[in-house]
């Protein structure tokens, strides 16, 4: 090694290892939170540990969930954070988080955390069923407002109601695996296939129901009342339902990837993700935070919605979530054609 | 040499030439692009058919299992979990198949099982390394795990991997997934039947009428091609969807459904099918009309007898080209389909809905069938198709008809009208404020930003990809085709060559999407780090579309001479130097059609990126799919609109560039 490249040698070591000082760590963060909220939750987080940035990975529930199983031998993420928590147990499951009980945990709702005693994931806020309810389409048709999940059945609503489809919206597995859970499991499905009489057709997505019952395609659209509170706001004749008899929800969660080489950080992002600081972030959308008694109430959000929410068993829903979907559409999905 | 018996000759000693450094250079070339070929579609393909016999099944004797009595103490037999399932007849064969994320509870074993019960039970895994759940916890180890009944109730068995078959008879065992076969054909024979219909009577007016402004509906028959196919489904939600324009014109019928698809499908293969029949009208022989004239044919005889006939092989190859556009279409049926299942949507469901790749390859494979049958009538048919025009074919020239030339502008104008409102609609819709309960206009729907599907940075990576796509991909396929076309000799090597060239046609787009998956993102892969990279998707879109732009490439270099070769060897020129200096500009006009051609199907191709594409590589034409997934229907038409202005634009460009070029290079065609 002559003297020249001895010098760029190390001149670039000098820049690497200042580099390193000065940027940090870079963190490869999946999430499913809504595209509008990545840059203040992003913000909020750097403020508070400058020598970490945040690469965010971000699409729906369903294809971030497929990415990550897809890339189970060969993990790209770093940390997940916002996705549902029965995506989570799923990689739980596949032995693909790291377990790491985070500063503060102890503060959290019991719901809102793995048992283990070392928990695998941690929660972050709830987004909760409710019914979309467009006042000026229903009066035209002569609606009357439903006031629980039984009465939907009524004949008077046929065609008249939307929901996404279990076998490719989170949330109309949420609403499936709700109603099994409420109902019992023979009387969910009598449930689901008096429904079906009068659903209109099932969208792929979950917040297309209230999109839709927004924009007064259809008066009754079956979705999460996170969405609903946004397109009122918008502007839409909505009335948001919270059906009597409880309501389906699931939870953003957060979790280290294992074999991460970013451990470190990656665990500073998941202690940052359970502090106050974030809680109050995550209220300014979501009505239900993982900390009791932080969330202030959320305008447009129907203030019934935290008592209606179930003791959902989110461990039930992940390991039987195969079988609910394959019933789902041998009942519904074959013989759904339009009449 | 009339006189001599050639037969009686002897047979000389074979000359085999010697290879020059010509040829060397021009058979590797080829075989890179060959080899090409097999990366980015045989492998890909092969890898697909291997996960769609990959299973996933419970394997019963790897597990073990013991009940206490009531007391705690475990005196009962060891049995292992298949033991127990021959007792009871509990799981069948097909039963213990399943899908990747399959649990099977090992409490059914026990029928006389209650979580309330004082009885423990006692479980493990016969070898190291298997699968069993506690709650969502892997055991994989082979200890003995003595739990109370009511943790019992919380164990899950998991399947392991193996071969087999099993996924093609569960799939043809579950009817809703037999049905989508069924609607898929359904759609695709109807809308062949009409949009080539259509079509061909839009064609005829404009090759054998004296009509006016067909230079105008020549430029409208050929919009369609330039949106992405699903944009005509959100345009008949504005117009017939609930809260519709003309909705009443469906007298109660719900467009959400067959009929939604059917016209939208008419609206995005038409330029298709017009393009097709137009070509196969414009080359009639007039003598064949004089000889029917004077044989006092009335016109209905000379229609059946000449025109059809003459007309036959492009409407066999539109009709096949339509059928395999429909049958792979997957965002018509997304955006429009209601509750109507087809084979392409349901390879969506099962990847990103249910994440079962290997359902997902299977119905791939099944999608394959139809896709490649319809390519292998359409091989044959034009190996059939005789050149129509010989050298002593005179050009057939209408002769003014003011009835039939009104009818033919009246027919011509509503077909005009349709293709037009449709983009209309699209447009007004995205400029509405809140449709239908603020109707004044504003640009908030083209804040792309506020919405699900990468902003406006989706739409500045789909030019880009449309860039890349058009110079990657017009460089390989042209110089691709010039091998095979000017290569001397090394006959199984160029036949080998133009079939892979032909392949890519047969592979839908979603299929093709799927396979990349499970080649490229496989970690023991080389070529692993182009996953999620804009490459894999120029990668992607140039294989998909190969094959029409490299029979483009061949037409013009066949109509070059092969004396040029000869000429350019005797003067010892190299033929990379012929290759540069004389074919290239020669053959511009086709470079730049092939260009043109890679650019416009690369905005608007969704099917086979849509599993590709990547948050930092998201697309315009996936966005308009997934804004409108998400309910936001307006930007989407926005989205979809911007495409159809860029395409409009790059058109506009060709045009210009392509009469500029032609002045300047094809000055010798005199």
């Amino acid at each position: 090694m002559n003297l020249k490249s001895r010098i760029a040698v190390s001149f670039a070591a000098v820049a690497m290892s200042t580099t390193a000082l000065f940027a940090g760590t870079e963190l490869t963060v999946y999430t499913a939170i809504e595209a509008e909220d990545l840059p203040r939750y992003a913000a909020t987080f750097e403020a508070a540990n400058p020598d970490i940035t945040i690469n965010w990975v971000r699409d729906s529930t369903g294809v971030i969930t497929a990415k990550l199983l897809a890339e189970r031998d060969n993990p790209q993420a770093d940390v997940v954070w916002g996705l549902a928590g029965t995506s989570l147990l799923l990689m739980k499951s596949e032995g693909m988080l790291e377990p790491y009980a985070p500063a503060g945990a102890d503060k959290l709702d019991p719901k809102f955390i793995d048992s283990d005693t070392t928990p695998s994931w941690v929660g972050m806020d709830a987004w909760v069923a409710a019914v979309c309810y467009n006042t000026v389409e229903a009066e035209k048709a002569g609606l009357t407002p439903p006031s629980s999940w039984k009465d939907l059945l009524d004949p008077q609503y046929a065609g008249h109601i939307i929901m996404p489809n279990p076998n490719s919206s989170g949330t109309g597995f949420l609403d499936v695996s709700s109603w099994l859970q409420i109902f019992g499991e023979d009387g969910g499905w009598d449930y689901m296939d008096g429904l079906h009489a009068n659903i209109a057709r099932y969208t792929h997505s979950g917040s297309k129901p209230c999109k839709l019952a927004a924009a007064g395609e259809i008066p009754i659209g079956i979705s999460f009342a996170f969405r609903g509170a946004k397109s009122k706001a918008a502007g839409a004749p909505l009335e948001i339902i919270v059906p009597t008899e409880g309501v389906g929800w699931e939870m953003e969660a957060t979790a280290i990837i294992a074999g991460t080489a970013n451990e470190e950080a990656a665990q500073k992002l998941v202690d940052f993700t359970i502090s106050m600081e974030a809680m109050e972030m995550y209220n300014k959308g979501y009505a239900v935070v993982a900390i009791p008694g932080v969330a202030k109430p959320v305008e447009h959000f129907p203030d019934t919605l935290l008592g209606a929410m179930i003791n959902n068993d989110f461990e039930w829903a992940a390991n039987n979530r195969a079988t609910i979907l394959g019933e789902w559409q041998k009942r519904y999905d074959g013989k759904s054609d339009p009449k | 040499m009339t006189d001599v018996d050639i037969d009686r000759l002897p047979d000389g000693p074979r000359i085999k030439p010697k290879l020059s450094r010509d040829d060397v250079l021009m058979r590797s070339g080829m075989a890179i692009i060959a080899v090409y070929l097999v990366v980015t579609l045989a492998l890909p393909l092969y890898a697909m058919l291997s996960k769609s016999f990959s299973t996933y099944r419970f394997d019963l004797t790897q597990y073990e299992l013991q009940a206490s009595d009531e007391n705690g103490a475990f005196n009962d037999q060891v049995f292992t979990a298949a033991q127990l399932n021959d007792k009871l007849q509990k799981f069948s064969d097909l039963d213990l198949s399943t899908a990747a994320d399959g649990r099977l509870a090992p409490s059914k074993f026990f029928p006389d099982f209650s979580f309330r019960s004082p009885v423990n039970y006692r479980i493990r895994n016969v070898s190291e390394g298997g699968r069993l759940l506690v709650g969502s916890t892997l055991k994989t180890t082979t200890d003995w795990l003595e739990l109370d009944s009511n943790t019992f109730r919380r164990v899950q068995l998991r399947p392991v991997e193996s071969t087999g078959l099993d996924n093609f008879k569960r799939y043809f065992s579950t009817p809703a997934l037999f049905n989508s076969i069924k609607n898929s054909l359904f759609i695709a024979l109807v809308s062949t039947v009409v949009t080539v219909s259509l079509a061909f009577w839009f064609a005829y007016a404009l090759n054998r009428s004296c009509m006016r402004f067909k230079g105008v509906f020549r430029l409208v028959a050929m919009a369609p091609i330039l949106v992405p196919s699903l944009l005509p489904g959100i345009a008949l939600v504005y117009l017939f969807g609930n809260q519709g324009m003309i909705k009443e014109l469906l007298f109660g019928a719900s467009i959400y459904g067959p009929i939604g698809i059917l016209i939208g499908s008419v609206f995005f293969t038409f330029p298709h099918a017009f393009l097709i029949i137009s070509t196969a009208l414009a080359i009639s022989d007039a003598r064949l009309y004089e000889a029917a004239t004077s044989l006092r044919a009335t016109p209905w005889r000379t229609f059946w007898t000449v025109t059809i006939p003459g007309a036959r092989y492009g409407l066999i190859s539109s009709a096949i080209v339509v059928f395999n556009l429909v049958i792979t279409d997957f965002g018509l049926p997304k955006v429009i389909g209601g509750q109507y299942n087809v084979l392409a949507l349901d390879i969506y469901k099962h990847v990103i809905g249910q994440q079962n790749f290997q359902m997902g390859a299977v119905v791939s494979v099944v999608l394959l069938i139809p896709a490649v049958f319809a390519f292998a009538i359409d091989r044959y048919v034009q190996s059939k198709q005789v050149a129509q025009l010989s050298a002593r074919s005179v050009a057939y020239q209408p002769k003014p008809n003011p009835k039939a030339d009104r009818i033919s502008l009246l027919y011509c104008a509503l077909v005009g009208i349709f293709i037009v409102g449709i983009l209309a609609v699209c447009q007004l819709a995205a400029l509405v404020k809140f449709w239908p309960y603020d109707m004044s206009l504003s640009l908030n729907n083209y804040q792309f930003e506020k919405m699900d599907g990468g902003g406006w940075g989706a739409y500045y990576n789909s030019i880009k990809l449309g860039l890349a796509t058009a110079v990657v991909g017009t460089s390989v396929v042209f110089f691709g085709a010039y091998l095979v076309e000017k290569t001397t000799g090394f006959r199984t090597g160029r036949a080998i060559f133009q079939m892979f060239a032909m392949l890519p046609m047969a592979v839908p787009g979603m299929v093709l999407g799927l396979a990349y998956i499970f080649f490229f993102n496989n970690p023991s892969n080389p070529f692993n780090a182009i996953y999620g990279t804009m490459a894999i998707l120029v990668i992607c879109s140039v294989t998909h579309f190969y094959t029409v732009s490299h029979l483009t490439a061949v037409t013009a270099l066949k109509q070059m001479d092969k004396e040029f070769e000869s000429v350019s060897a005797s003067l010892k020129q190299p033929t990379m130097k012929l290759f540069a200096r004389v074919t290239v500009p020669v053959s511009l006009p086709a470079i730049l059609d092939i260009s043109i051609y890679l650019f416009v199907n690369a905005m608007t191709t969704v099917s086979a990126v849509v599993f590709l594409a990547s948050p930092k590589t998201s697309l315009a034409s996936v966005a308009v799919l997934n804004m409108d997934d998400a309910g936001d229907i307006a930007p989407a038409a926005a989205m979809g609109m911007m495409i159809f202005y860029t395409n409009a634009f790059a058109r506009i460009i060709h045009l210009v560039a392509s009469k500029g070029i032609l002045k300047r290079t094809q000055a010798w065609k005199g």
